[in-house]
Formats: C-alpha cells, sequence, structure tokens
C-alpha cells in the first residue's frame, strides 16, 4: 500500500550542521497491518513515520501510496492526501490546550466543511468508545495522560482514515494504560486499519497484535 | 444546550449591525422631523440678518468669528486667551477668574 | 456553497473558542478597541453635523455685509455711506444694521444686543434668547434692568424669548428697538454698526463685492460663503485639535493591537503546527485568522458607532461639550440633526478595521507555511 523507494531525507542541507536523518530506505508497508518502525533515539524512526504521513518530503527517493507518487506534489495536495488518508497520535498527544475533549476530537474536520451536527454526533460516538463520554465538555489539560490519549486517538480517527499513525504511543503512559492502548490497537485491526506505530517499548513491539516489526538504526533499516 | 459559538458571534454580529441599522433610520426620521426647525433656524437668520452661529460667547471673535479681522485676538472676555489652537489647549487658571472686572469695561 | 459556508462557520467557531480562552485580555482588546472608535466616531459626527447645521442655518445670512474699518479696527459706518451704496447695481436691499456686545456683570455673561430690521419690538420691550433666558431666569413679561455704558439703569419688559429650538443661533441675543438700543449705547444718530446687503444673483455677488470696495475703500465686505466658509475651518481645526489629541492615543492602541495581533507567542505557534499535521491547510489557517481580526475589528467598529451616535445626538455630546463649545458663561443648549457623511464613516471603517486585520494577517503568514513536520520533531 505504502511503498518507499531509496528515500533520504536531510534536515539543514547545504549549512555547516547538514544533518541526513535517512540515508536510504526501501520499504513496503502491507494494508490493513499492524507495522511497528523499532529503534533507538536518533535512528530516524519518527522521520520515516512524517514521510509516510505526508507531514514532509524526503530529500530524495521516492514515496507512494496505492502506487501513486506522492514525493513531489505541492503542500496543497499533501494536507488534502494527509487529512483523508491519515489520522495521527503524536507522543505529546498535542491536543490544543483551553478547548474541550470534544472540540479536539472534531478540529481535523472543520475544513473538510462537514454538517456540524453530523460532525458532533461522530465525535461523541468516537469518544463513547473510547470511554470518554462523561469528559467531552472537559478541558484537554484538566485530563489525565491516559485520557488524553484517547481523545488524541478520537481525533485521529474523526476524519475515517485508512492508516493510523502513531509516535511512540505508549512512552508517556504506565504498564497498565499502555497495555489499555494495545487493547485498542487490536480493535482497529480488527477494523481492517492500518496502523504505523514508532516504538522502543517491547510491551508494544512484541505483542501479538504487532504483524511486523521493522528495526532501524542510524537512518537505516537492519536486516534480520 | 448551548450555541455553537459561531451562532452566539452572530447574534452579536446581528445585534450591532441592528442597532447600527437602527441609528441610521433614527437619524433619517430626526432629520425629516428637526427640518421645520431649520427652516425656521435659517428664516430667523434672514429676517435679523446673522451671520454667526452663537456657538462661543466668550469674545467678539468667537461669538462672531465671521465677522472679526482675520488673525486677531481681542481680549474682550477676561477668560478668552485667543482664537488659535493653543487656546484650546490651556485652561484659564482659575486665579484669573478671581480678578474679573464687575463693571462694563 | 453550502460546504463553503459549513467550512467557515467551523474556522469561526474555532476561532471564537480559541479567543474565549483568554477571555479577559480579548475582552479587555474589545473594549479599548470599542472606545478608540468610539471617540473618533463621535468627534466625527459632532463635528459634522455641527458644520452642516452651521452651512444651512448661514443660508438665510445676508449675501453680503459691509464693515468699515478705521486703522485696522471695526468702526461704525458713518451717515451717507448707504445711500452711496444704493446707487450700485445688482443690490437688491440694503440695510443698516445695529448690533453691538453688552458685558452682563450678573452672569459675567456677554450678550449681543441686535435691533431686528423689521422693527418688530416695541419701545421698551426685549426679545431674549433662549440660553440668556435660562442664565438669568427670565420669563414672558418679567422686567429686566442693565447698566448701560454710560452708567445709567435702563429698564425693559420681556416680550418673547426666543424658541428654543433656535438656540444655536439665537442663545445670546437681545433683540431691543431702535431707539432703545441708539439711547442704550450712546449710539450716533446716523451711524450703523454694519451694512447687509441683499444680492440677487447670486454670481453677482462677487461683482457687488469688488465694487463696493472701489466705491468705499475704507470699507471690507464679507461675503456669505466666507461666513460659510468661516464655520467649516472653525470646526474644522477644533477637530484636528481633537484628533491631534487622540493621535496619542492611537498610536498607545496600535502598539497594543500590534503586540497583540501581531506578537504570537510560541503556544500560538505550537497550535499552528498541530492544526496543520492534524490536516488543516495554510489557507485554512489563514481564513481563521483573518475571521478573528475580522470579527473583532468590525464588533469594535459596529459597537464603537453606535454608542457615538448615542452619546452625540441622543445625550448631547456630553465629552465634547467642553472641547468644542469653548468656556463661555452662556452656552447654547441644542440638540444637533443627525446628518451622517456617509463617506466619513467609510473612511472611519477603513482605517480602524484594516489596519488591525493586516496586524494579524502579516506574522500568521509566516507561521503558517512553516512545516507541519515541526510538532513530530519538537
Amino acid at each position: 500500500m505504502i511503498e518507499l523507494r531509496e528515500v533520504k531525507k536531510a534536515f539543514n542541507q547545504g549549512q555547516h550542521n547538514e544533518f541526513w536523518a535517512l540515508s536510504g530506505i526501501s520499504l513496503n508497508i502491507e494494508a490493513k497491518r499492524v507495522t511497528a518502525l523499532r529503534g533507538p533515539s536518533g535512528s530516524g524512526k519518527t522521520t520515516l513515520l512524517t514521510l509516510i504521513g505526508c507531514l514532509a518530503r524526503p530529500t530524495s527517493g521516492r514515496v507512494s501510496l496505492h502506487g501513486r507518487d506522492i514525493s513531489g506534489l505541492p503542500e496543497r495536495f499533501l494536507t488534502e492526501i494527509r487529512r483523508k488518508t491519515f489520522g495521527f497520535v503524536f507522543q505529546q498527544f498535542n491536543l490544543i490546550k483551553g478547548m474541550s475533549a470534544l472540540e479536539n476530537v472534531m478540529l481535523p474536520a472543520y475544513p473538510t466543511g462537514r454538517p456540524h451536527r453530523e460532525l458532533k454526533q461522530q465525535a461523541e460516538t468516537l469518544l463513547e468508545r473510547l470511554r470518554l463520554g462523561h469528559r467531552r465538555d472537559a478541558r484537554t489539560e484538566w485530563l489525565s495522560g491516559g485520557e488524553q490519549q484517547r481523545v488524541a486517538i478520537a481525533r485521529a480517527l474523526i476524519n475515517d482514515p485508512e492508516v493510523l499513525i502513531a509516535d511512540e504511543p505508549t512512552a508517556n503512559l504506565d504498564t497498565a494504560l499502555a497495555k489499555e492502548f494495545m487493547a485498542i490497537l487490536e480493535s482497529f485491526d480488527a477494523e481492517g486499519r492500518t496502523v504505523i506505530l514508532t516504538s522502543h517499548d517491547p510491551l508494544v513491539v512484541e505483542s501479538t497484535a504487532v504483524h511486523r516489526v521493522v528495526d532501524m538504526r542510524d537512518g537505516k533499516l537492519v536486516e534480520r | 444546550m448551548s450555541l455553537r459559538p459561531s451562532t452566539n458571534g452572530f447574534i452579536v454580529l446581528a445585534l450591532l449591525a441592528g442597532a447600527c441599522a437602527a441609528c441610521l433610520v433614527d437619524a433619517g426620521l430626526s432629520c425629516e422631523s428637526r427640518a421645520a426647525d431649520i427652516d425656521a433656524m435659517r428664516a430667523m437668520a434672514g429676517r435679523l440678518g446673522l451671520t454667526d452661529l452663537a456657538l462661543f460667547t466668550e469674545a467678539r471673535y468667537t461669538r462672531h468669528p465671521s465677522q472679526a479681522d482675520l488673525h486677531s485676538a481681542f481680549q474682550d472676555h477676561p477668560l478668552a486667551l485667543e482664537h488659535f489652537p493653543s487656546g484650546s489647549l490651556i485652561v484659564p487658571k482659575h486665579a484669573d477668574l478671581v480678578r474679573e472686572t464687575t463693571t462694563p469695561d | 456553497m453550502p460546504i463553503w459556508f459549513e467550512r467557515q462557520r467551523h474556522l469561526i467557531d474555532f476561532t471564537l473558542a480559541s479567543l474565549m480562552r483568554r477571555k479577559g485580555r480579548n475582552l479587555g482588546l474589545l473594549l479599548v478597541y470599542g472606545l478608540l472608535v468610539f471617540v473618533l466616531a463621535s468627534v466625527t459626527l459632532y463635528t459634522h453635523a455641527l458644520r452642516h447645521e452651521a452651512a444651512v442655518i448661514l443660508e438665510g445670512a445676508p449675501e453680503v455685509v459691509l464693515q468699515r474699518l478705521v486703522a485696522g479696527r471695526h468702526d461704525l459706518i458713518p451717515p451717507g455711506y448707504i445711500e452711496r451704496i444704493g446707487r450700485l447695481r445688482g443690490v437688491q436691499q440694503i440695510r443698516g444694521r445695529l448690533w453691538g456686545y453688552y458685558y452682563d456683570a450678573v452672569v459675567k455673561a456677554n450678550y449681543t444686543f441686535m435691533v431686528p430690521g423689521d422693527g418688530s419690538v416695541a419701545k421698551g420691550t426685549l426679545i431674549i434668547g433662549p440660553a440668556l433666558a435660562r442664565q438669568r431666569g427670565l420669563a414672558l413679561n418679567n422686567g429686566v434692568s442693565f447698566r448701560s455704558y454710560s452708567g445709567e439703569l435702563f429698564s425693559f419688559t420681556v416680550a418673547a424669548v426666543l424658541p428654543q429650538a433656535s438656540e444655536l443661533a439665537s442663545a445670546d441675543l437681545v433683540l431691543v428697538n431702535e431707539e432703545d438700543f441708539r439711547a442704550f449705547f450712546a449710539y450716533p444718530a446716523g451711524h450703523y454698526t454694519d451694512v447687509a446687503l441683499s444680492v440677487a444673483n447670486p454670481k453677482e455677488v462677487r461683482n457687488v463685492a469688488a465694487k463696493l470696495a472701489n466705491l468705499l475703500p475704507d470699507s471690507r465686505p464679507i461675503l456669505r460663503e466666507e461666513m460659510q466658509r468661516t464655520y467649516a475651518s472653525v470646526f474644522d481645526w477644533r477637530e484636528g485639535i481633537m484628533l491631534a489629541l487622540l493621535s496619542a492615543a492611537i498610536l498607545a492602541f496600535s502598539i497594543l493591537a500590534w503586540e497583540k495581533a501581531s506578537g504570537l507567542s510560541a503556544d500560538e505557534k505550537r497550535e499552528i503546527g498541530i492544526l496543520k499535521a492534524i490536516g488543516w491547510e495554510t489557507g485554512d489557517i489563514i481564513k481563521m485568522k483573518l475571521w478573528e481580526g475580522g470579527l473583532i475589528s468590525v464588533t469594535a467598529f459596529l459597537a464603537g458607532f453606535v454608542a457615538a451616535y448615542v452619546q452625540v445626538f441622543r445625550l448631547g455630546a456630553p465629552l465634547f461639550e467642553p472641547v468644542l463649545k469653548g468656556w463661555a458663561v452662556l452656552y447654547p443648549r441644542f440638540e444637533l440633526v443627525p446628518v451622517i457623511d456617509g463617506l466619513q464613516i467609510a473612511t472611519l471603517f477603513f482605517f480602524t478595521v484594516f489596519p488591525y486585520m493586516a496586524a494579524v494577517l502579516v506574522p500568521i503568514w509566516r507561521a503558517a507555511v512553516t512545516d507541519p513536520d515541526a510538532v513530530m520533531r519538537a
């Protein structure tokens, strides 16, 4: 489904602090599977995630989605693809402070112009499903870490994306909450969603919910 | 159930726009209803040969600015300083009020 | 269009929810902004209405007033002048005017004594202006005495009080009979204060004035259009003073607004990054911010304008009376006819709304074009 061909990514290119985060990655990610990128920090797994999720463009190489090359598209089209295809759960959750959980969940759908009633209905259903219905009007800074993550997950799902991208989803959670996250992950798998996540948490990468683990080090894939 | 923020915003804006429109309507109506007064004043100006408004009565050149010669500051009234912009900024001191003339000068 | 509309509504929802997070701060900004519009609009509305009223009333003024000057000072018109003007072509009517000032020590105010040309005031009586009647506490048929400049006491009966509606032009008038006037001021017989001329053809007015200046070299003709222009410029500079004083306030507000609108905090930058990462386009963010700027400035403008209108035309402009009326003892009490100059209001709108929107937009532009992957890396 997602194909990467000789993808390289440099930061501060041409300057004295030039740094190659990815140096030639070729990878094929299958649809409806849970794929984990594993590696120490600085291995380039988050950078790879941003390329897959159309948050950034590769310096060289190709990224294609459903056989269509998307690495050279202008920002507007990338944004549209990102909005329709990917849902993101960030490591720091990145919720908008001062707004309610419900508003945060609805945010990604605002630019689509979906009718408000329908949108709100869906956001409520999602929160309900993640057992957060009672917290819908709470401001995000009043939520616990686990609740914040579940709001972030609901937000990632509001546009009903094919692919869910999670960056270090259990890094800020204790074991109980991490297990709860894995349970949610399995339910996505059951729904037939593609999940791509980064982690070095054994609880995640060794779980049966994860179908494939890709190891990374120094911006390269590690062959096993 | 609370309204959407945009609905609240529209309500506020609509109220303000309504008030604004009411002002304009009020202006139109007052202009009509006051037309007779204005006509009467114009007629009085014609009958008496008035050349000025009775806005500022402190001195000759402020009572009848159109009749005063240009650039002259006549201190007819003890409080009248002069006609130039600075006169509007300098308020007379209270001491000046005390030694005011009591007989016609 | 429903999708477009719904999208804009969502953006407005977001921007309002976002503003409500710092409720005190944003309401404060709105208040200061509205106050600024209120003051500016008040000045504009008040001076325009007053100027308009002056222009309309003075349409009734004589076409030409002829003064005689001696050593650069206004002097009496001696006998014979009126007869000499009488032969001038184009002049329809000539009238010697009698008027002067009287300082009333009782209320410490100056009055304008005047003899109406139509002889409508009987001997021994007065017709007085409404502000004067109020100040001296006079009513119909009351007796009133004035000590003349020669020291003699003169008694009069009030025959009428001029209508309150005419106060703007008649506040301090004392209309007297010609005989009384001459006796009271010891005015030499046959002399007049000045001469009012009516000219039938408006195109002839300038010719008549030129001929008058030739015929009577010691005189100064004042045209009606000059009187009207005097009023236009008087309020222009008084308005200018107000604006000059206000410019400090405007500057202070601009700094506040610029700081508020343009100084993007790290939090706001991060939020923009989040919005971009979750699928907002750069254009959506700019539109959202435009709505923010537009809503704040339009709300402030409308509120300020309505408040200014009510203040100026319904409450009698208490804010500007001291500045615009000067510091005379005798204030005319008048209600302005609300004449609104659309162009002035449009100008005010332009100069208050657009700078704010620009201040909102410029920094957002820079922030909104950053890469969305910044949130992941942070």
